[in-house]
């Protein structure tokens, strides 16, 4: 302060500093309102659905099939697709995912071609979802089954979709091994494969298993993709096999949002309620894998 | 000690009474690794596999696409009419309708997730930053189709009795992005706030020792420390913007229409491939064709922008190791 003193007469120096002061609180004002805004709006739109669809969420919603008529609408069907993709994505992304991740962590050598399947990787999560849509289209529909829409088409597609997080994900849980155990079973003689099957292993499982979970909840929630490979927009039927067409809970609600009446609104916030707990639940299991069983690595 | 040393008899005199079995038991392990490690390997080629099968898919599909139409008449051309008599292919309407979308996403982001990451950084107590930055995050873990709906039946409803609902159409462009801008606001923030986290201690304690105020040192001294990763977290998420696809799909509207008028109707790329895949558009045809053409366009553009983005902060993390 003796700066700002020596700099001019002592009244104005004061008024200097009075004005900084206000300055830094009115900012302080500011920057919390802008996190306060963000927790608003997450506020506002759990209200909104809250409001719009409780009264529409009961027992016959969920056992009953879409229909024409809005009140008469239920989930049934797409609870069931949303099941069927979710568990065969499961199958198709976790060898490949947790492959990846201990192929890349624990075998690969460190060169540049190493490096260059990592950033490959980590550029295919940030490819926008509709884009993997086009890729199913092309490839699993009209390649692999011959312009047949079905549940493994979806699943297979959600899969690539999915499988750069599950990647990063488990090669943040293996990476989280202290490297001392490694060490330890080598020095007794064992081979790679052995300090990975009996060492790495059990220590990054459950952080594998809630990297998966938070990916297959992502999965859950994504629909540009499901719209572009089902495109059917009213299904009335449990899918059985994985060659039946479907649809999904995100895409059921879009067709519904999609409707003008104001009722169908309600019925979509009603399916939006039950999705939004699905994910809490998913989030809910993995934090508590996460919590449990979390590798202390000192 | 005692017991070791037993056990590690036991095994010697075993390996002293069948060698032959060691040898064989080890080779077994070997070969073993040796398959796995091509298993793993397989798999390693799958992420590489589905990069290539994104671009020869959407190159493949656009081929025929741009035999017809000139890659130049397709990025300028301003008028975008593939489904109706006559067919015109300018895509700068849904490009356009995208970057408005985008820029508005962008300065809502900017605004709240900087001054976020400001606060949690800077000003937060370690037990508020505790509990504001996971419901911050949990922003980022709803599902897209629910901003759409949000977008609305919320924002939309909302602008028309803030502005009037003469001038505000049902599906504009300034809902969506304003929606979207709250969807990416946690990447803005927890990006940005990383980087500012970064920023040695020891910089901050300086100014403060000049008698600098918490705003001076946040503007004057960390911001322009952190700025780089701050840069790559606003064109992380603006490129996210761009390509997400069911907010724009349900609240922006489906009119290709090259506009700076936030509160018009627009179109967007992701919305306008959605919208040919839910018709019944014959395969093969020059409109089934368009959503790739559509895609490798979008593909390219938040390529760049996430590569540009990792570039920026790869640079960042060099200053400061």
């Amino acid at each position: 302060m003796s700066i700002n003193s020596a700099q001019g007469p002592r009244g104005k120096s004061k008024r200097f500093d009075l004005i900084r002061t206000w300055r830094d609180r009115i900012f302080f004002i500011g920057f919390l309102l802008a996190i306060l805004i963000g927790v608003a709006g997450l506020a506002a739109l759990l209200i909104d659905v809250l409001v719009d669809g409780l009264g529409f969420l009961n027992w016959k919603f969920l056992t009953n099939y879409a229909s024409r008529k809005p009140l008469e609408s239920g989930i049934l069907a797409p609870m069931a697709g949303t099941v069927w993709v979710v568990g065969l994505t499961a199958i198709f992304t976790v060898p490949v995912g947790i492959g990846t991740a201990i192929y890349l962590e624990e075998f690969a050598k460190k060169n540049r071609l190493t490096r260059l399947v990592e950033l490959n990787i980590s550029n295919l999560a940030g490819v926008p979802s509709v884009i993997y849509g086009l890729l199913g289209l092309a490839v699993f529909v009209q390649f692999l089954f011959n312009g047949s829409r079905n549940l493994t088409a979806g699943a297979l597609t959600m899969t690539l979709l999915i499988l750069p997080i599950v990647i990063i994900a488990s090669q943040e849980a293996i990476k989280a091994v202290p490297s001392s155990y490694r060490d330890a079973a080598y020095a007794m003689g064992a081979t790679r494969w052995q300090v990975v099957k009996t060492v790495v292993m059990p220590q990054a499982v459950p952080g594998m298993m809630s990297g998966i979970i938070l990916a297959l909840s992502r999965a859950v929630g994504e629909s540009a993709p499901i719209l572009i490979i089902s495109s059917l927009v009213w299904v009335t039927f449990v899918p059985t096999s994985p060659d039946s067409k479907f649809t999904v809970l995100p895409l059921q609600i879009f067709t519904w949002v999609s409707q003008p009446q104001e009722d169908f609104r309600s019925i979509a916030a009603a399916g939006i309620i039950v999705l939004l707990l699905i994910l809490l639940g998913m989030n809910a299991v993995a934090i508590w894998i996460r919590n449990k069983y979390q590798v202390r690595s000192e | 000690m005692s017991i070791n040393s037993r056990s590690n008899t036991a095994t010697s005199s075993n390996t002293r009474l069948l060698p032959d079995e060691v040898v064989r038991r080890r080779r077994r392990q070997y070969f073993e690794q040796s398959i796995v490690s091509w298993l793993l390997r397989v798999t390693a080629v799958i992420s590489v596999l589905t990069t290539i099968g994104i671009v020869v898919i959407l190159v493949v599909e656009s081929v025929g696409f741009f035999s017809q139409v000139s890659v130049w008449e397709f990025v300028t051309g301003r008028e975008w009419t593939p489904l109706f008599k006559p067919q015109k292919f300018g895509a700068l309407p849904l490009i356009g309708g995208t970057l408005l979308v985008a820029v508005i996403a962008g300065l809502v982001s900017l605004t709240l997730g900087l001054g976020a990451a400001i606060f949690l950084s800077e000003y937060a107590p370690e037990g508020v930053r505790k509990v504001l930055k996971p419901v911050l995050e949990i922003l980022a873990g709803i599902p897209t189709v629910v901003y759409g709906y949000f977008a609305l039946t919320f924002i939309t409803p909302m602008l028309q009795g803030i502005i009037g609902s003469d001038r505000v159409i049902i599906f504009n462009a300034l809902s969506a992005g304003i929606v979207m801008g709250l969807m990416i606001m946690p990447m803005v923030s927890t990006l940005s706030e990383d980087a500012m986290i970064a920023v040695p201690r020891s910089l901050r304690d300086a100014a403060y020792a000049l008698g600098a105020t918490r705003f001076e040192v946040s503007t004057k001294v960390v911001i322009p420390a952190a700025l780089s990763g701050i840069v790559a977290s606003f064109i992380l998420a603006l490129s996210r913007a761009i390509g997400e696809t069911m907010i724009v799909k349900i609240a922006a509207g489906a009119t290709p229409n090259l506009t700076l008028n936030p509160l018009e109707s627009i179109q967007a790329m992701t919305a306008y491939i959605v919208q040919i895949s839910l018709g019944e558009t014959a395969h093969g045809s020059i409109e089934y064709q368009t959503i790739f053409a559509v895609g490798l366009l979008l593909f390219v553009m938040t390529l760049a922008m996430n590569i540009l983005g990792r570039v920026i902060i790869s640079r960042f993390r060099q200053v400061y190791e």
